[in-house]
């Protein structure tokens, strides 16, 4: 019996399957995200109105809230789902494979995020909580602007974080070359494998360049190094540099994923195969090379030459032309489709204007001249949002209502679905867009308070997180309705439009797939 | 080439101007202002000419990207409506189509190289000003600025007041005990830098703003046209005041500056003292 599988602890604490290990994946990054939505509501109740709003947070209580905020949300939200949740899930599926290379390292990378989490929520609460955001600049995170070990405790938690990206990194990359099914080819990969390919390189590259830095801030602030003290020969933006040389690749480890859920949720309720598939490709191929050499568009106002300035501002303006390529390769698969507005597709939908949206701002945000006066203002808050709370959440979302058939076994309610899509789609903007304004208007970011002329926009904001934070509750209804209640789903609930092979195997998927290795023509 | 730009620039500013019209009567604002307002969609109006620059890039940069998000967004509600299955159940299989593959490569490319050549010559003009008239150093620190106008030996500190201390009329957060005084339409090189942590001055109305790193000693420049009282913040997260270390600059003529300056005891105000009554010294 091809469907025998361990029990209790033995099936979930030592887990070497990769469905097991999505699952939790998935299940980590859901509770992760009450966390991190907690977190955004009390900055939304913060801001609420001026003077502390309804909170009254003290400044370095704030601070640690936002960096908290910004790292479960990055680090524990949104790559343990699209990564470690739908990549360990669905690229053996999609490939033919019966699991992941390394099944046991597989389980490594999942439970290193435990003790990660632990040990930056600990950062938040020991003495005065790291209060330094998530980007950590030194001097405000050394032992200059915080003399306590909480800044100790999140960066060793971001090391943990980032062993367990690269292990994963390294079993999708070597599962992805030696695991294919006979007959597919590189050309033939379904692009969800693309994407994650590409964001396993983007990992493997960028990853060790953070843990370089942020091993040199441990030694600055526990061994008397100074490499980013300026007073001792070293150099704050030194750290800024390799900083982002890690944090723009992760923008792309954020969105590549969402990605190629987005090709097969298009292609699938569209019935018809991806426009340019070649072109799609190599566009996430290109975007990832080329994230590699844009770092410094946040770091316009640090005093970088003005000759780098233009190169950094033609270089990320780049980065629009083969966005612009898979945005209309999605268009161009839905034209001549029969559509189908099912959950799925409705989320794909609002994944593409409402990253469009994100995507043209940050065009604006390239141009250094005017990069310098929006730079740390809530127009970057809302750019990065509608990228990445819009982006990478919807295509979260997106992903979620397309294989929760394959996952568990039952169908989700249409109808609730739909409720859900269309509150968080209307709370989002009312949250979101109103950020352009104040940021126009000068607002700072990370500010606990502010002058009474922001006011308005503010409180629109704050309304519009009501507003998702309603959705949000709905959502985790519709996870329990659709465990409990949900309708028993067929292999393949989509029809001919979804023609990738974890389509071919029962719903809820067997514990072992894949025991005769599939043939691709 | 440069008429061209010219050209292009007047034309988005008129087009702009005409919306921002129906906006003037929807939201009345009574002329130039120096500070935030209530319910403002856009940047605070511009007091340098390097404001003016980057308010015509981005009036640019804005319609650019308005028309470019409804176009995907138009098209992909009506591909959407056309081919719903109710209207087109036979899928077509077409998968490929070189022409409108290269076309939608290469209209970005235009796109992008038509709002980068302004924005190059907005970087390199921004960058420094030739023949500075006055200098001033402003010095982030944990949770204030310091001035220096060194070629007059003058520095000070710079407090926000407090809410509690507000007089009527003063601007919450945004008032400060002791404002820089400048003079206008003069050319000024403004010079920061931190003494603890990164803060970051910027000052919108007159297009500024610079990180202030410890160690590093950098340089922005404002020529401001209108006299006024501008305000600005710190704009990098620097600990638990962060949000409570404005900027405030009250613009002055030129003679009020001196006799400003004189007050204080600067330098030159005390060798033109000198200057005119030798016999003093
Ligand atoms: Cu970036
Ligand atoms: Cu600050």
């Amino acid at each position: 019996m091809s469907d025998h599988h361990p029990t209790g602890l033995k099936r979930w604490l030592f887990s070497t399957n990769h469905k097991d290990i999505g699952t939790l994946y998935i299940i980590f990054s859901i509770v992760m995200g009450i966390v991190g939505g907690a977190y955004s509501g009390m900055i939304r109740a913060q801001l609420a109105t001026p003077d502390g709003g309804f909170l009254g947070l003290d400044g370095q209580f704030y601070n640690v809230v936002i960096t908290a905020h910004g790292l479960i949300m990055i680090f524990f939200v949104v790559m343990p789902g699209l990564i470690g949740g739908f990549g360990n899930w669905f690229v053996p599926l999609m490939i033919g494979a019966p699991d992941m290379a390394f099944p046991r390292l597989n389980n490594i990378s999942f439970w290193l995020l435990v003790p990660a989490i632990t040990l930056v929520m600990m950062g938040g609460y020991i003495g005065s909580g790291a209060g330094t955001s998530w980007v950590m600049y030194p001097p405000l995170s050394s032992t200059l602007g915080h003399a306590d070990m909480a800044v100790d405790f999140v960066l060793f938690g971001l090391h943990l974080a980032g062993a367990s990206s690269l292990l994963g990194a390294i079993n999708f990359i070597t599962t992805i070359y030696n695991m294919r099914a006979p007959g597919m080819t590189f050309h033939k990969m379904p692009l969800f494998v693309w994407a994650m390919l590409v964001t396993a390189f983007l990992l493997l590259l960028s990853v060790p360049v953070l843990a370089g830095g942020i091993t040199m801030l441990i030694t600055d602030r526990n061994f008397a190094t100074t490499f980013f003290d300026a007073s001792k020969g070293g150099d704050p933006v030194l750290f800024q540099h390799l900083f982002w040389f890690f944090g723009h690749p992760e923008v792309y480890i954020m969105i590549l994923p969402a990605f190629g859920i987005i090709s097969h949720v298009i292609s699938t309720f569209s019935k018809k195969p991806v426009f340019g598939y070649l072109g799609m490709a190599y566009a996430m191929v290109s975007i990832g090379v080329i994230g590699f050499a844009v770092w410094a568009h946040h770091m316009f106002t640090v005093g970088l030459h003005v000759d780098t300035l233009a190169y950094f501002t033609v270089a990320t303006m780049v980065i629009a032309v083969p966005t612009g390529i898979k945005i209309f390769s999605w268009i161009a698969t839905m034209w001549g489709g029969s559509v189908r507005f099912s959950t799925p597709m409705l989320f794909a939908m609002g994944f593409i204007i409402l990253f469009t949206i994100g995507g043209v701002t940050g065009v604006v945000l390239a141009n250094a001249g005017v990069d310098k006066i929006l730079h740390d203002t809530y127009y970057v808050v809302a750019h990065f949002h509608y990228t990445l709370s819009m982006g990478s959440l919807f295509g979260l979302f997106c992903g979620f209502y397309y294989w929760i058939p394959k996952i568990s076994g039952r169908m989700y309610s249409e109808t609730l679905s739909k409720i859900h899509f269309w509150v968080l789609f209307i709370g989002v903007n009312i949250l979101f867009f109103p950020m352009h304004f104040l940021g126009l208007a000068g607002m700072p970011r990370r500010y606990a308070d502010y002058p009474d002329a922001f006011a308005g926009w503010n409180m629109v904001a704050s309304i519009g997180a009501l507003i998702t934070l309603a959705s949000t509750v709905f959502f985790l209804f519709i996870l329990f309705h659709t465990l409990r209640y949900g309708k028993k789903a067929p292999a393949n609930p989509w029809g001919e439009g979804a023609d990738t092979l974890e389509w071919t195997v029962d719903s809820p998927a067997p514990f072992h797939t894949f025991d005769t290795q599939p043939r691709i023509k | 080439m440069l008429d061209f730009w010219e050209y292009i620039k007047k034309m988005f500013g008129m087009l702009h101007r005409s919306l921002a019209l129906i906006f003037l009567v929807l939201f009345p604002v009574l002329g130039f202002c120096t500070e935030p307002e209530p319910w403002q969609f856009g940047f605070q109006d511009a007091a340098t000419p390097v404001m003016e620059k980057v308010n015509e890039l981005h009036t640019i940069l804005l319609w650019v990207i308005f028309v470019i998000a409804v176009f995907v967004a138009a098209l992909l509600l009506y591909t959407g409506w056309r081919f719903h299955e109710k209207r087109n159940p036979i899928p077509s299989k077409t998968t490929h189509n070189t022409l409108i593959e290269v076309i939608w490569t290469v209209i970005p490319v235009v796109i992008l190289i038509f709002i980068g050549i302004p924005s190059l010559r907005l970087i390199y003009y921004m960058d420094k000003v030739d023949e500075p008239e006055i200098t001033i150093k402003a010095i982030g620190h944990q949770w204030y600025w310091e001035y220096e106008y060194p070629e007059e030996d003058i520095s000070f500190d710079s407090y926000m007041i407090k809410t509690a201390d507000l007089k009527p009329g003063q601007k919450r957060l945004l008032e400060v005990d002791r404002p820089v005084v400048l003079p206008v339409n003069t050319n000024i090189r403004i010079l920061t830098t931190s003494a603890d942590v990164i803060h970051s001055f910027g000052v919108p109305a007159f297009g500024i703003k610079q990180d202030s790193v410890p160690g590093r000693l950098a340089e922005v420049w404002a020529r401001i046209t209108k006299t006024g009282n501008y305000y600005g913040q710190c704009y990098e997260i620097c600990g638990m005041n962060h949000s409570f270390m404005p900027i405030q600059i009250k613009v002055v003529s030129r003679e009020e500056y001196d006799q400003w300056i004189k007050e204080k005891g600067g330098k030159k105000a005390k060798a033109d003292a000198s200057k005119n009554n030798p016999t003093k010294l």
